[in-house]
């Protein structure tokens, strides 16, 4: 298997021996970071730019931190400093990144289809680091990457996914790549948050929380948004966490064993208790390790990748 | 002046012709539809092989002049017009300002009468501004040229302003032409509710947001009595209002255009903006219906629903970038493509949805190569296969659903008001 893309823009388009590989490539690079000299030479002389029209702390360092890693030059842009406030059209930005020679973008944009777009226009490589509703395919290959290594395997294993999911950039990446590599997909929601037609990605929908956590090996549970409308969100958080909330009594009901992961940042007694979070079944903070290695691994690998598959026609 | 046109493929549904002979144009009229014409002529067109038809008319076009000529003008729309057999053209009126008072119509009749290459003929608005606030004053209207009404983009929501305009319209002989969207329940969508809104992470347009206001417009104009004129039908469900209250004998026709019956939704799955249109391209099942419609005569005209949209209105993230799609220069050639190269439609079965049917409905004295009519006509390479590339659309805007598609059927030349206007040179 040789890797070709120059892009990482979704799960979705990944075959299951890319998602293979990209796993297998993180697993190498995990070492690294267990090292006392954290570093090694494989993209030296490369410039890596994190071009982030949302804010978001954690992705961006991660990304940051797996470039360093691997000896790369990182310049950060986020809105607040960058010419987008003036009008500049993505496609603008992405050519001048491209022409200070940088060598692979990642990019949080705000609306879905950002990292398609501007990928098609650029030479260079561009990575998906979370397109509006679309998909975060690295959180994605960072929770696969920490369930394989508690478990395993991923083949045959039953995943919930609980939370908002019509909204969720991450559920979407998980439900492509974890039914690619054949695991069974649940997703748990409110009606209002069930996206239509998502049976049809491969995944089983349900509304009750104890039916998503019954038979399940792990649990995804995605963080719940009620900041756009402050009004009357707190009764709302309490009726969620009533109704949804992962709570230890409701883990005492499911697999003694079964793993809990949460993409962060976590809302503590909105969709997850804090005996939950800081339990025994919790992985959050090896998944946060973990980013390092997989956002490492999909660096290395785009930046060997030269398909022009998404040059335009005409 | 003579010209002929020697022993084409007449099709000329109008007069139940279709055969292997020649017509023979003298000024701006039909002189003679006879096999073999021996006379002097100041020009001969040799037409084996290829197809005559009367020229397309086009009920559904966005020319934007006055307001955004930097997306088309007049003066170019219509050049993209002949080039793609269109000789008229229905200006739709949502305009900046808006074609809603007898003074701007007048001054875009101005503009057409300095500029416009092939035949124009204005919309007005249904309301001021197309607000769906107020009536416009229907007589006014009609007394400077113009011979349809829409707010076409928007839906007059109201169903009391509604029953007036339809009302007021059938007094004074007008058709009203629908853009069936309930944007409440459309809400900010951009691509098709479904499975595609689901994997792309966009809110989705629902074909209810269509039909629901199909249904509503049908049955008030019913109730008023009056025609009506469905514009872009994208949807199953549509179709079988439609077909449902053609049955009951509504005053009903509809249109569709070449988008809904050659791509689906899947063409929108990489975000490709010039595949953004409203309603959206929906499902294959969608499409099927649409297909089907065009072949039991449901659905009465093909149109364009040319929209042009500078780059820097296209060239955006999917979410941001204006709805529609230039169309003018591709509509003959993808219908030959979809529709008569599988068999849902023959040659005058074609010519009836681009030419015969839309003068009808307009009350047009066109459509028909009969002696003594309009010499409004085009000559069409059935069998020629283009690639659809940007340097050969003459619109000012490019933003074309099927660049780098590869069609069959083109225009040889197009003849309006008696003159070549057109002949293809590439
Ligand atoms: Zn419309
Ligand atoms: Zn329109």
């Amino acid at each position: 298997m040789v890797w070709t893309r120059k892009d990482l823009l979704g799960l979705e388009d990944l075959s299951k021996e890319e998602l293979e590989l990209i796993l297998a490539t993180a697993d190498s690079f995990k070492e690294v970071s267990s090292r006392e000299i954290k570093k090694v030479p494989a993209l030296r002389g490369k410039t890596v730019v994190n071009l982030f029209y949302e804010p978001s702390t954690r992705t961006r360092v991660s990304f940051e931190i797996a470039a360093k890693r691997l000896s790369a030059d990182v310049i950060n842009i986020a809105t607040e400093t960058s010419s987008v406030q003036k009008g500049e059209t993505l496609i603008d930005t992405g050519t001048n990144i491209q022409a200070l020679k940088a060598d692979i973008i990642v990019m949080r944009h705000n609306y879905s289809g950002a990292a398609a777009m501007l990928a098609r226009h650029l030479n260079i490589s561009v990575v998906n680091a979370g397109d509006g509703w679309h998909e975060h395919p690295t959180q994605a290959l960072l929770d696969i990457f920490t369930l394989k290594e508690k478990l395993g395997r991923i083949d045959g294993l039953k995943v919930s996914i609980i939370g908002d999911i019509a909204h969720s950039r991450v559920a979407r990446s998980n439900i492509w790549g974890l039914t690619k590599l054949g695991a069974e997909v649940t997703v748990c929601a409110p009606p209002m948050l069930i996206p239509p037609a998502i049976e049809q990605m491969g995944v089983v929908v349900t509304h009750g929380i104890d039916e998503a956590l019954q038979h399940a090996d792990a649990v995804n549970v995605l963080r719940m948004q009620f900041e756009r409308d402050t009004e009357g969100a707190f009764p709302r958080q309490l009726e969620y966490f009533k109704s949804f909330g992962i709570t230890q009594e409701r883990l005492s009901k499911a697999k003694k064993d079964i793993i809990v992961m949460h993409p962060g940042p976590l809302n503590r007694g909105v969709e997850i208790s804090s005996e939950v979070a800081d339990g025994i079944n919790s992985v959050i903070l090896e998944q946060v390790t973990n980013g390092i290695a997989v956002r490492m691994a999909v660096l290395f690998l785009v930046s060997q990748g030269h398909d022009k598959k998404y040059e335009t026609t005409n | 002046m003579r010209l002929l046109i020697k022993a084409g493929r007449v099709v000329d549904p109008a007069n139940k012709i279709d055969a292997v002979t020649d017509i023979l144009i003298e000024d701006n009229k039909i002189a003679l539809v006879d096999e073999q014409i021996k006379i002097d002529t100041d020009l001969t067109i040799e037409a084996q092989g290829k197809i005559v038809m009367p020229g397309i008319i086009d009920m559904h076009v966005h020319l934007r002049e006055p307001g955004r000529e930097d997306k088309e003008t007049v003066a170019s729309g219509t050049a993209a017009a002949l080039r793609g057999g269109v000789t008229t053209l229905l200006a739709m009126p949502n305009t900046t300002p808006a074609i809603d008072n007898p003074q701007t119509a007048a001054l875009l009749k101005e503009i057409i009468n300095r500029t416009a290459q092939a035949g124009v003929l204005l919309a007005g608005a249904i309301t001021k501004d197309r607000l769906g606030k107020e009536l416009v004053d229907i007589p006014s209207l009609k007394k400077v040229g113009v011979v349809a009404l829409s707010d076409d983009g928007s839906s007059v929501d109201s169903d009391e302003l509604m029953f007036m305009a339809l009302k007021r319209a059938k007094r004074e002989g007008i058709l009203i032409i629908c853009h069936s969207e309930d944007k409440g329940l459309s809400a900010q969508g951009v691509v098709n509710l479904g499975l595609t809104s689901t994997r792309l992470g966009l809110r989705g347009i629902s074909c209810e947001s269509e039909y629901k206001r199909v249904e509503r417009d049908i049955k008030l104009a019913e109730k008023a009595g009056a025609a009506v004129h469905i514009a872009h039908v994208s949807c199953r469900k549509s179709v079988d209002i439609i077909a449902k209250a053609k049955q009951r004998g509504v005053r009903v026709t509809a249109e569709t255009a070449p988008h809904y019956f050659t791509f689906t939704e899947e063409a929108v799955l990489g975000y490709d903006t010039n595949m953004k249109m409203n309603p959206p391209l929906r499902s294959l099942d969608d499409l099927a219906a649409i297909k089907e419609a065009l072949h039991e005569g449901i659905i009465d005209v093909i149109a364009s629903d040319h929209a042009p949209h500078t780059e820097n209105e296209k060239e955006i993230e999917f979410v941001r970038a204006e709805f529609g799609v230039v169309g003018l220069q591709t509509e003959l050639s993808a219908a030959v493509s979809e529709l008569i190269e599988p068999g849902i439609l023959g040659w005058p079965g074609l010519v009836e949805k681009l030419s015969v049917n839309p003068a009808r409905i307009l009350g047009l004295k066109k459509g028909s190569l009969c002696v003594g009519s309009d010499a409004d006509l085009v000559v069409v390479d059935p069998q020629r296969v283009w690639q659809v590339g940007k340097e050969a659309l003459v619109s000012r805007s490019k933003n074309s659903a099927f660049l780098g598609k590869v069609l069959k059927g083109r225009v040889e030349y197009t003849i309006y008001n008696g003159k070549v206007v057109y002949a293809r040179s590439a």
